[in-house]
């Protein structure tokens, strides 16, 4: 199914462990660089770079491939994609062969073949957002930086939330 | 359907955006977080924020929760991605202007709009060498014409000061894509309560919060909402889409996508000019937005009734009725001898250089606010020497017409 609304992405979010970041790079500039470095600080998530041109990123092992990660891991909850367009038809089917319940295309990442495919083989797609910005949106982090979070609500969810 | 799905209205918003219960005590009223800095989980953590990875308060200068509680709230209102809250509403135009600009480029701006932001661009922004060119809001081919390869930024007022002219935002929405360039827009006299830019294309808003936001005349602010829809990487804009040596020779662009301007004008800009809001007077900005839907609707309806009290009377030469909002001018008969004499004689209007206080307000531009203008440059402003600016308050519309009426005796009988 291809998530749209604010709650199925936090949904999405809040029932999930094991992220798989396919394209994660070393380079601290880059994006995926920026968002792998947030997610794994985040204590609900176990997340691993895949990406087969390097061994680790600060410390976290890296594998060459999602078949790799799932004969270790097992089924990954979510593959967060950063590659171009063009080469993400491939990665579904190896998230597919993997197991993967979810599926989530950073921004820019956009492929109607690779959407529908996934959609179509029962995985959750998000399309064109940001694994990070979402978590915040729904985690506070947003609003501290004086960001439209989009919530609103009276009830007092507590600091452990 | 869950909370989040909802499209809450204005009101609400106005309410609760950016203030859910605090989340260390449940605390209904959001808290004064009167600090200057927070203490790191680690040292780890410190890195990951400074260097712009993860979220949280490093230094009051940069951001504060309270702060950001009424940032969120205005680009909530406003319909934008985010705000960033500054000093003031010039502090929040010029650190707008040091986002996207630098020495060389160029700036379009209606001339029909503030005299400090008139000064502020002809001379302080000038001198910084951005150049600005002021042109007539209702000449659009003037407008399109002053565009150049270097400008920058097209910027106008959704309601002139004093002069009440309204452009078309549309339209200079459309022509300043056309030309790659984004729209500006002051929101000070419309707030968004009347007008919402961002849904007529522009791309920046600005608001001097002090006004009809703060609506109690209680503390000076100024806050800029970004869009997010405006393509800061197609290479006009150096600024934001190539390295920058002042944040680690980060590439907004690339790292930030849609958030590249509103992290650049906090992290860089707010960061070196330190013209930061304190949170004391966002909490007061936050209380003032609580109520700005049900004081908008009194101020326009006493705008109205007063101004035509105004237009029935035989001392009163013109009437500028507002198009939106509660600020308008008028002129005496007498001319600016009279006007000063009626301002001496009002009783309840207070006179001072101030608008969108919930007590009405009275000045007389020429020889105040424009006082620093030539009689070309105040023509071109659309103030006459004989202007008085009133921005009708919330009082019985009753009493301020009395007033108003004893004031109007007082000058034609001396």
């Amino acid at each position: 199914m291809i998530l749209t609304t604010p709650s199925q992405r936090r949904e999405l979010l809040a029932g999930s462990r094991r992220i798989a970041v396919v394209g994660a790079s070393p380079k601290p500039l880059r994006p995926s660089y920026t968002v792998f470095s947030y997610l794994r600080r985040q204590p609900e998530y176990e997340v691993a770079p895949i990406n087969p041109a390097i061994e680790e990123i600060d410390g976290v092992e890296a594998f060459p491939s999602l078949a790799k990660y799932a004969a270790v891991h097992g089924a990954p909850d979510v593959v967060d994609v950063f590659r171009k367009p063009s080469d993400v038809v491939g990665v579904v089917n190896e998230a597919i062969v993997a197991g993967t319940k979810a599926i989530w295309f950073q921004y820019g990442v956009i492929n109607d073949e690779a959407i529908a495919l996934a959609d179509s083989a029962g995985m959750d797609v998000v399309v064109d957002r940001c694994m990070k910005v979402e978590h915040a949106r729904f985690r506070g982090g947003l609003s501290t930086s004086g960001l439209n979070s989009g919530v609103i609500t009276a009830r007092w969810r507590g600091s452990s939330k | 359907m869950t909370e989040d799905e909802r499209e809450f209205g204005f009101a609400t918003r106005a309410l609760h955006a950016g203030t859910p219960p605090d989340p260390t005590t449940g605390s209904r009223a959001l808290p004064i977080y009167q600090t200057a800095a927070y203490v790191f989980g680690s040292t780890e953590q410190a890195a990951e924020l400074f260097a712009l990875r993860s979220y949280g308060h490093i230094y009051s200068r940069i951001s504060n929760p309270t702060v950001a509680a009424f940032e969120e709230r205005m680009a909530s209102l406003e319909g934008g991605l985010g705000a960033v809250a500054y000093s003031s509403g010039l502090a929040a135009q010029l650190c707008m202007i040091l986002a996207l600009a630098e020495a060389g480029d160029h700036i379009v701006c209606t001339q029909n709009v503030y005299g400090g932001t008139v000064t502020q661009l002809s001379v302080t922004v000038k001198r910084m060498g951005i150049e600005t060119t002021f042109v007539p809001a209702e000449d659009l081919d003037a407008v399109r014409n002053a565009i150049r390869p270097n400008t920058k930024l097209l910027f106008v007022e959704t309601i002139g000061n004093p002069s009440g002219v309204v452009p078309d935002l549309r339209a200079f929405a459309s022509l300043a894509h056309d030309t790659g360039i984004p729209l500006a827009v002051d929101n000070t006299f419309a707030t968004p309560y009347l007008c919402r830019p961002i849904e007529l294309g522009a791309d920046l808003v600005v608001h001097s919060a002090t006004k009809f936001i703060n609506g109690h005349g209680t503390s000076i602010g100024g806050v800029l909402i970004e869009s997010g829809t405006f393509p800061w990487g197609s290479g006009r804009f150096p600024l934001l889409s190539t390295a920058s040596p002042g944040y680690h020779q980060k590439v907004f662009t690339e790292t930030f996508g849609e958030y590249a301007f509103l992290m650049r004008a906090r992290a860089e800009v707010l960061r070196d000019v330190g013209a930061q809001m304190a949170p004391m007077d966002a909490w007061l900005m936050l209380l003032g937005l609580e109520t700005l839907a049900v004081r908008m609707d009194r101020y326009v309806q006493n705008a109205r009734e007063v101004a035509a009290f105004l237009e029935k009377r035989p001392e009163v030469a013109w009437v500028r009725t507002p198009t939106l909002g509660s600020i308008f001018t008028f002129g005496l008969r007498g001319g600016r001898d009279a006007a000063r004499r009626f301002i001496d004689g009002l009783e309840l209007w207070s006179h001072l250089a101030n608008v969108g206080d919930s007590k009405s307000l009275v000045i007389h531009p020429a020889s105040t606010t424009h006082s620093q203008l030539s009689d070309g440059e105040l023509r071109k402003a659309g103030v006459e020497p004989e202007s008085i600016r009133l921005s009708v308050g919330l009082e019985d519309v009753d009493d301020l017409v009395w007033d108003l009426g004893n004031a109007l005796e007082r000058a034609a009988s001396q």
